[in-house]
């Protein structure tokens, strides 16, 4: 089933800004954490759309605010999102996050609260999200080369069989498309600890080498000498990590960066939630390790699907971007298989080579692509979290 | 393939002195199929513990101090003992940096 590449198109939405998106979501978006109960409200009116309640948004000021609004914007801005309704408790950041999100050209409204109370903006917001539902559901889905697509990657609840097996199936993907033109991204700063040294010689040159250093050093400095205990082990590998068989942060990275395959490297180092500026290629982002936060820090780069190895069995999702199962841990496909869309068993089993099972992931993402509801779509999974770099004025 | 013809343990690099178990259930005094994914070479191996799948297993004796070799890379050492085929797990197998 070998495919060629750089003629296999999908069926998807091609955007006012010419991205591509493989969803057709009308978002209800909260700026802030008290405006959630009207979003919701207001989801709850208008089938069709969606909410996506949050933590944040008051109180935050400099770099951290700085990764809020790129995080709500960006998520507004996402291919996979047709139109927005915004709602925030007053006007100014409100109008932050429309003008950001218009950008793209897409349909964006904000509403307040302030002066409004929740019912009239209820009132008012679903007007307009029931307008946008009936617009966005007869946009017609094209033909869209699969190389267009942004595909993301993040592991978790990794053992030993991911970097034997539904890692390196990640990476031979990625070997496959990037050269296509293909957008890639990968992150996990804390999981790279232990191979910063192999990751930095994967650059694609000198300027991102040095980029991800001083990245990886800062996260070092400032998150772990800052705030550690004694040290990672409590939580880098995980307990889940250890009863998988991972040892030391040492093995759980180098099985981590198997990933971007053997042939790929990185062209750029990313903010958390910044959008690639520097053409088609493999970026690597600033993340924590967290399934959520790394997903929803990705979706908001403007990431379509995400490719997500996993060995003991993680179950994350997120509301806007289908997220990809893979695994082979034989155990975790008889014990909990209604989570995993790409099973890779045969890989442990020598019947699958990885480059079959690159194939198979990539005909994943093409199905995908097309409008197959991954397993945590299907199940419900919609895990948005923000990720917060310090404490609230 | 018919089920004789899988492997028990794989081993990532032919440097590695450890291999994963890829089988649940393995007990103590099984003859493995092991197989290196490098290059997909085999030879056998005695486990001489119950070993979980994902643990590891040890390919030469490893002595406390002793450096573990997996993907071709350094991962830790060791702070205990392992014999051939013992299994290799953070009992007895620690990082450097902490």
């Amino acid at each position: 089933m070998a495919f060629d590449f750089t003629q296999e198109t999908v069926k998807a939405w091609r955007r006012e800004n010419g991205r591509v998106g493989v969803r057709n979501h009308v978002l209800i978006l909260p700026v802030d954490d008290i405006s959630n109960a009207a979003c919701e409200a207001v989801a709850n009116n208008v089938k069709g759309t969606m909410a996506i309640p949050h933590a944040y948004g008051r109180l935050q000021f400099g770099a951290d605010l700085d990764l809020h609004f790129r995080t709500i914007i960006g998520t507004g801005a996402n291919p996979n999102v047709a139109a927005v309704v915004v709602i925030g408790i007053e006007p100014e950041w409100t109008k932050t996050v429309v003008d950001g999100i218009a950008a793209t050209g897409k349909p964006v409204e904000g509403f307040w609260i302030e002066q409004n109370g929740d019912f009239e903006t209820i009132r008012r917001a679903s007007w307009k999200a029931k307008e946008f539902v009936h617009w966005a559901t007869e946009l017609q889905k094209e033909d869209c080369p699969l190389t267009d697509l942004w595909v993301s990657t993040k592991c978790g609840e990794s053992d030993t069989t991911t970097g034997l097996s539904s890692c390196p199936t990640v990476g031979n993907m990625y070997d496959k498309l990037l050269p296509h033109g293909l957008y890639g991204v990968f992150g996990e700063t804390s999981e790279i600890t232990g191979a910063e040294h192999i990751c930095e010689k994967r650059a694609a040159n000198p300027e991102a080498a040095a980029k991800f250093r001083k990245t990886w050093q800062a996260y070092t400095d400032d998150v772990i000498e800052a705030h550690k205990t004694s040290d990672l082990s409590d939580s880098q590998p995980t307990k889940g990590n250890i009863l998988g068989g991972l040892t030391t942060i040492e093995e759980k990275a180098l099985g981590n960066l198997e990933k971007i395959g053997r042939t790929s490297s990185y062209i750029d180092v990313l903010e958390p939630a910044e959008a690639p500026e520097k053409g088609r290629g493999l970026y690597f982002m600033d993340t924590s390790s967290a399934a959520a936060e790394c997903v929803t820090l990705m979706a908001a780069a403007g990431y379509v699907i995400h490719t997500f190895p996993t060995g003991q069995g993680n179950v994350v999702g997120n509301p806007i971007v289908p997220v990809i199962k893979i695994s082979g841990n034989p155990r975790t496909l008889r014990t909990m298989s209604e989570h995993i869309d790409v099973d890779v068993t045969g890989v442990l089993r020598r019947d699958m080579t990885i480059d079959q099972a690159g194939d198979a992931l990539i005909e994943m993402i093409r199905r995908t692509a097309n409008g197959r509801l991954t397993a945590a779509e299907a199940l419900g999974h919609r895990e948005f979290s923000m990720t917060k770099l310090y404490r609230s004025a | 393939m018919t089920a004789n013809t899988h492997p028990q343990l794989l081993v990532h690099d032919k440097a590695d002195n450890v291999g994963v178990v890829v089988v649940e259930g393995l007990s103590a005094g099984t003859d493995m199929l092991c197989v290196c994914t490098e290059d997909n070479s085999d030879f056998r191996l005695t486990a001489k513990a119950d070993i979980p799948i994902g643990h590891k297993a040890a390919l030469t004796a490893l002595q406390q101090g002793d450096t573990v070799i997996k993907y071709g890379e350094d991962i830790g050492k060791m702070v205990g003992a392992a014999e051939v085929g013992g299994h290799v797990h953070t009992h007895n197998l620690k990082t450097k940096r902490w």
